[in-house]
C-alpha cells in the first residue's frame, strides 16, 4: 500500500470505511427528494421554460429579435457562447490534467465538474446554432454530399474549426464522464431495492461487474482519455479564440489570444465549480469529502489563472500602443474610456483585483468569501468576453459606420434561460447520479483518509 | 466431475492481496476477482495481462488523421477549390496549416471514441447487459475471488477449500456449475 507524506492534509475527513463512502454518496439518491431540491428545480425549470420560449420566439421571428445591428453583428450571443464554453473547461482540466499529474484531490470534485462541463457546453452550443438563423439547416456545417455542386464547408475558416472542436470536445467529455460513471451506477444498482429504480440503474450501469480485467481496462482507458483530452481542452479554447484572432478587426487580431483565452476559460470554470460545489457540499452533506483543503487548492488555481489573465490584459494594452497602429491603439483607448468603459472597468475589478485577495490564506480558506468571489469572477469573465467582442467591433475603421449595441429582451431572456436550463440539468444530475466518483475515492481512502493517516503516523 | 466454483469473499483489499499471493504461491489458479474499485498490484499476481487498449486508441487516432487528410484534400483541393482570401487552393501541402486544427480534432475524435467502443465491447458492458458479479456487495466494500475446480485440475475440492481457509476469509460460498 502506498503511503502518503504525513505533512499532506487528509482528503477524506473523519473515520470512513469503504461502506461509509458508498452510503454517503448513494444515500441521497435512494431517499425521497428533499424540499429544497424541489423548490430549486421548480425555480430553475421556470427560468428554463422562459428561456426556451425566448428561443422559440427567436426562431419564429428571426435573428432581428436580438439587439444586433449592422455594426455590431456579434454581441450577447457570442459572449454567452464563449462564457459557457470557458466554464466547461474547468471540468476537463480537473478530470484530465489533474489525473495526469496524479492530483488525488481531484477525485472528490471531478464528477460534478465534468457534469458541469457537459451541461455548459450544451448551453454554449445553443448560441451559435441559433445564430445560424435557419436552425434546421445546422447540419450544413458538416461536409455532407449535397445537390449544390457538391459545395463543401470551408475548412480554412476558424468557424468551421470550431464546429469540429466543440463537437469533439462535447462528445469526448461525455464519454469520459460516462466511463467513470458506469462502475458507480453498478454500485447504486446493487443497492437499490425498488424494482423500477433497480432496472433503471441496471441499464445505466451497462452490466458492470467489476472484474479484475475490467478494472485494468478502466484505468487504462481513463489514462488514455485524460492524455488525449488534455491537448483537446487547450485546442478547443484556442480555436474559439481564433474565431476572433483570424479576423482583421482591431482588438481581435492578436496572437496573444489562444493562451489568454485558455487561462481565462480555466479561471472562470474553476469559479463556477466553486459556486456549485460550495452549495452542493452543504446541501448534500459532503463536507467530509469536499472540505477547506479542496477549496484552497481550487483558489490557488484561480490566483494563477487570474494573474495570467491580468498580465494578458496589460500586455494587450501595451502592445496596442507599442505596435504604432492607430486603429489598434484606438480600439484599446475606446475600451477603457469609450461608451462601454464601465464594462471594461467591471472586468478589470472582477478579474484582476478580486482574485488577488486569495493570496491571503484567511480569505482563500474562508468558504463564504470564496463563494462571493467565485460569483464575482463569473461576472467578470462574462464582461471580459463582452468587452472583447462588442467594444472591438462597435467602432472600427470607418467612423461613419460606428454604432452601439443594446441588448433586446430576447437577448437577455435567452441568456437567463440558459442559466435556468443549466441548473435544471445540474440539479437532476445531483439528484439521480452519484455526485462523487465513489469508486475512485475508495482507492485513496487508505492513503488520504484522516483516520488511516493518523493510524499510519503511529507506526 | 462437476465443476465447482468457490466464491471467496474478503472484507479488505489488503487481505485480498495477501490471500491472492498466498494461494497463487501454493499453485492455485485464481479465475477472477470482483472488486468495488481497482486493486493496484493485483493483476500480475493473478495473471491478468496488460491491456492493449492504448495501442488500439493510437491506431484509431491514426485512422482519423488519415481520413481527415484525405477529406480536406478531397473537399478543398480536388473537388471544389475555392479562392478564400487568396489562400492557396490548388495544393494540399500549401493549404495544410489551415487544416491542422481539423486534422487534430478528428484524430482525437476517432482515437477517443474508437477506444471507448472497443473498451465497452471487450468488457461486455453495453446497455441492457446483465450484471455478473456473484454478490451485490462486491460493488460496495467486499472483494470476491473466484476459483474453479476446472482450472485447478491437479487438486481435489477439499484441498482447495482447505487452502482457502488458511487465508483471512470473510465468507465462502461453493456452487456447482
Amino acid at each position: 500500500m502506498l503511503k502518503e507524506a504525513s505533512i499532506r492534509q487528509p482528503l477524506i475527513l473523519g473515520h470512513k470505511t469503504y461502506h461509509d463512502i458508498t452510503k454517503d454518496i448513494c444515500g441521497p439518491i435512494e431517499g425521497p427528494a428533499p424540499r429544497e431540491w424541489k423548490i430549486a428545480i421548480t425555480i430553475a425549470a421556470i427560468i428554463a421554460i422562459y428561456g426556451l420560449s425566448c428561443i422559440a420566439y427567436l426562431v419564429g421571428t428571426g435573428i432581428g429579435a436580438w439587439g444586433l445591428n449592422k455594426t455590431v453583428g456579434w454581441a450577447w450571443d457570442i459572449t454567452n457562447f464563449v462564457w459557457w464554453v470557458g466554464i466547461g473547461h474547468a471540468g476537463t482540466l480537473i478530470s484530465a490534467v489533474l489525473l495526469l499529474f496524479r492530483q488525488r484531490w481531484r477525485m472528490a470534485i471531478n464528477r460534478s465538474a465534468e457534469a458541469m462541463t457537459i451541461f455548459a457546453v450544451i448551453m454554449a452550443a445553443i448560441f451559435p446554432v441559433f445564430h445560424m438563423g435557419r436552425v434546421w439547416m445546422a447540419y450544413w456545417t458538416l461536409p455532407l454530399p449535397n445537390q449544390f455542386g457538391s459545395l463543401w464547408p470551408n475548412f480554412n475558416s476558424a468557424l468551421m474549426w470550431d464546429v469540429f472542436a466543440i463537437s469533439t470536445y462535447f462528445s469526448v467529455s461525455l464519454v469520459f464522464w460516462y466511463i467513470g460513471l458506469i462502475p458507480d451506477f453498478a454500485t447504486i444498482r446493487d443497492r437499490m431495492v425498488k424494482p423500477g429504480m433497480k432496472r433503471f440503474y441496471s441499464i445505466l450501469s451497462f452490466g458492470w461487474s467489476g472484474r479484475a480485467k475490467n478494472w485494468t481496462r478502466f484505468e487504462e482507458v481513463s489514462l488514455v482519455l485524460a492524455g488525449i483530452a488534455t491537448p483537446l481542452v487547450f485546442s478547443v479554447h484556442s480555436i474559439v479564440s481564433m474565431d476572433f484572432a483570424t479576423s482583421v478587426v482591431p482588438g481581435w487580431h492578436t496572437t496573444i489570444f489562444p493562451p489568454y483565452f485558455v487561462s481565462g476559460a480555466i479561471f472562470s470554470g474553476f469559479a463556477m465549480v466553486l459556486t456549485l460545489l460550495l452549495i452542493m457540499r452543504k446541501t448534500m452533506k459532503l463536507e467530509a469529502y469536499i472540505h477547506v483543503k479542496h477549496v484552497e487548492y481550487m483558489n490557488i488555481v484561480i490566483i494563477v489563472t487570474g494573474s495570467i489573465v491580468g498580465v494578458a490584459y496589460l500586455t494587450e494594452l501595451f502592445i496596442s500602443w507599442y505596435s504604432g497602429v492607430e486603429y489598434e491603439a484606438y480600439a484599446f483607448i475606446n475600451r477603457f474610456s469609450g461608451p462601454y468603459s464601465w464594462s471594461y472597468w467591471m472586468m478589470m475589478t472582477c478579474n484582476v483585483i478580486s482574485p488577488q485577495l486569495f493570496w491571503f490564506k484567511k480569505i482563500r480558506t474562508n468558504l463564504a468569501a470564496t463563494f462571493v468571489l467565485s460569483i464575482v469572477v463569473n461576472i467578470g469573465m462574462w464582461f471580459e468576453r463582452f468587452v472583447i467582442i462588442v467594444t472591438s467591433i462597435h467602432r472600427d475603421y470607418v467612423p461613419g459606420a460606428w454604432g452601439e449595441f443594446h441588448p433586446s429582451g430576447i437577448d437577455v431572456g435567452m441568456f437567463i434561460g440558459t442559466i435556468g436550463i443549466f441548473f435544471t440539468l445540474f440539479l437532476l444530475f445531483a439528484r439521480y447520479f452519484p455526485v462523487l466518483a465513489l469508486n475512485e475515492l475508495k482507492t485513496i481512502l487508505k492513503m488520504s483518509g484522516e483516520s488511516y493517516k493518523k493510524e499510519a503516523e503511529k507506526h | 466431475m462437476a465443476n465447482k466454483v468457490f466464491h471467496v469473499m474478503y472484507d479488505d483489499d489488503q487481505k485480498l492481496m495477501d490471500a491472492a499471493r498466498a494461494l497463487v504461491a501454493k499453485g492455485i489458479r485464481v479465475k477472477d476477482v470482483f472488486s468495488p474499485f481497482p486493486v493496484h498490484g493485483l493483476d500480475p499476481v493473478i495473471g491478468v495481462k496488460r491491456t492493449r487498449l492504448a495501442i488500439a486508441s493510437f491506431m484509431y487516432a491514426s485512422t482519423g488523421t488519415a481520413l481527415a487528410i484525405l477529406g480536406t484534400w478531397y473537399f478543398m483541393i480536388h473537388d471544389w477549390p475555392m479562392n478564400i482570401g487568396g489562400k492557396p487552393s490548388f495544393s494540399w501541402i500549401e493549404n495544410a496549416p489551415a487544416f491542422v486544427p481539423i486534422i487534430f480534432e478528428f484524430s482525437v475524435f476517432c482515437g477517443a471514441h474508437g477506444m471507448v467502443l472497443t473498451y465497452l465491447l471487450r468488457n461486455g458492458t453495453l446497455p441492457g447487459m446483465p450484471a455478473s458479479n456473484p454478490d451485490p456487495r462486491t460493488t460496495d466494500d467486499k472483494f470476491v475471488m473466484e476459483i474453479t475446480t476446472e482450472q485447478n485440475g491437479g487438486m481435489s475440492e477439499s484441498d482447495i477449500e482447505a487452502l482457502i481457509n488458511t487465508t483471512d476469509v470473510y465468507e465462502l460460498s461453493i456452487k456447482n456449475y
